[in-house]
């Protein structure tokens, strides 16, 4: 229940993301919405097209296809000196095996494109 | 419904809100009653694109265009809590986001902290606001209030924790004194107020005893986004198997930074290590507090 209103609150916000841009540039109606979601973000997709589905109806996003793009998650490695490419908050370093890593990518929440009517 | 934090209006409550007078309705409404957040154009947009769904066009008949939009959802909240920040920098005011999992002993343990570190005799004589977030009731502000220091509750209603649009009222509201400590207690929940930032200097997370060792393994966010993990209720350790250097070894698996102590707001023990944390912290915040003042900005 918990994540499900976490969701809730993020669907608000790509409502809004959504019908200002659709103020700016003037659409009538969204079809698709690319979203990417980082591997570290601790967003649940399900909970967020349910969410979406709920509070679009009567809006610009009635009916939009939500295409959710997973973005992977990358991290700083001291041992490597270098970034990799990890899938969870505490993965070892894929080249050293090293724990100490530190995130510097795949928290975010990005509305990337709108296809629109 | 509240376009940042997704609750239904009204549902958020704020208590103790001496500015604007208890029980007007004034104060209940306030972090909504502004039109900034509810724009027209929701509405206008609403009256305008309702009358052609989608889905009643013939599929073929109208061109589609792409639009770019490369925005982060969580960027007004981010913009509430950068306007929190420079007001509470300026300020000098240290603010400590609180966080834990439910019935994990938070405000037993602020409500030790205030009464022990505000006494002017043997203490730091220092003065503490606080913000309590809780779905319902007021029970935490009555508490906190009773060590004497200002407290202001938020019911988040059915939102799970705070954001930073809730605090920016709750601020203007409690109205600190420069070079206080204000705590922000936050929904117990180990989950969502992890990406909500509220414009605090540093998250804590307060992890007790009862809990289980592997709790930031589970909730990796969580003790990710907190410098300081206070391990609560050390008193129950001879009780429970809860392995203290195994916790530390797991928060560190996500937060190779976090520093930890190991506190009982019963017993008293560990707390000198976290006042010392917390004064320490705070000379932090007052050092780099910028000569003059600036105005609060938040519309």
């Amino acid at each position: 229940m918990r994540l499900v209103v976490h969701e809730m609150a993020l669907s608000a916000s790509l409502l809004r993301v959504i019908e200002d841009s659709a103020a700016r540039e003037g659409f009538r109606a969204v079809r698709t919405v690319w979203l990417e979601i980082g591997a570290l973000a601790a967003v649940e997709p399900e909970a967020l097209r349910f969410g979406f589905e709920v509070l679009s109806r009567g809006t610009v996003a009635d009916g939009a296809t939500l295409r959710i793009v997973d973005v992977g998650a990358s991290a700083w490695c001291e041992a490597c000196a270098r970034t990799v490419t990890v899938s969870a908050r505490f993965d070892a370093c894929p080249l050293c095996g090293t724990d100490a890593l530190r995130p510097t990518g795949g928290r975010e929440i990005r509305v990337r494109e709108l296809e629109v009517t | 419904m509240c376009s940042v934090c997704g609750c239904g209006e009204g549902e958020v409550r704020i208590e103790g809100d001496t500015a604007h007078g208890r029980g007007d309705g004034h104060g209940g409404a306030a972090p909504h009653a502004h039109t900034h957040h509810h724009p027209s154009i929701r509405h206008d947009g609403l009256h305008h694109w309702g009358e052609g769904p989608a889905g009643a066009h013939a599929p073929g008949l109208e061109q589609t265009r792409m639009v770019r939009i490369e925005q982060d959802i969580l960027a007004e909240n981010a913009a509430h809590a950068s306007a929190n920040r420079r007001y509470l920098e300026h300020r000098g005011l240290l603010a400590l986001n609180v966080v834990s999992s439910p019935g994990s002993g938070k405000t037993t343990l602020l409500a030790r902290t205030i009464t022990d570190l505000s006494r002017t005799s043997d203490g730091d004589g220092l003065r503490f606001a606080v913000i309590e977030g809780d779905q319902q009731t007021t029970h935490d502000a009555e508490r906190i209030r009773a060590t004497g220091a200002a407290a202001i509750q938020i019911n988040t209603g059915k939102g799970c924790h705070l954001d930073a649009h809730m605090v920016g009222h709750a601020l203007e509201s409690l109205a600190p004194a420069d070079g206080d400590v204000v705590l922000i207690e936050n929904v117990g929940n180990l989950v969502c107020p992890a990406a909500f930032d509220l414009g605090e200097a540093h998250k804590v997370v307060v992890l007790s005893v009862t809990e289980g060792d592997d709790k930031p393994l589970k909730y990796p966010d969580m003790f990710h986004v907190s410098d300081l993990m206070l391990l609560a209720k050390t008193d129950l350790l001879p009780y429970v198997d809860f392995d203290v250097e195994r916790c530390l070894a797991n928060a560190r698996r996500v937060n190779p930074r976090i520093k930890m102590l190991a506190v009982s707001a019963k017993t008293g023990e560990g707390l000198p290590g976290w006042y010392a944390w917390l004064r320490a912290t705070r000379a932090q915040v007052l050092a780099g507090r910028e000569p003059t003042p600036a105005p609060a900005e938040r519309s």
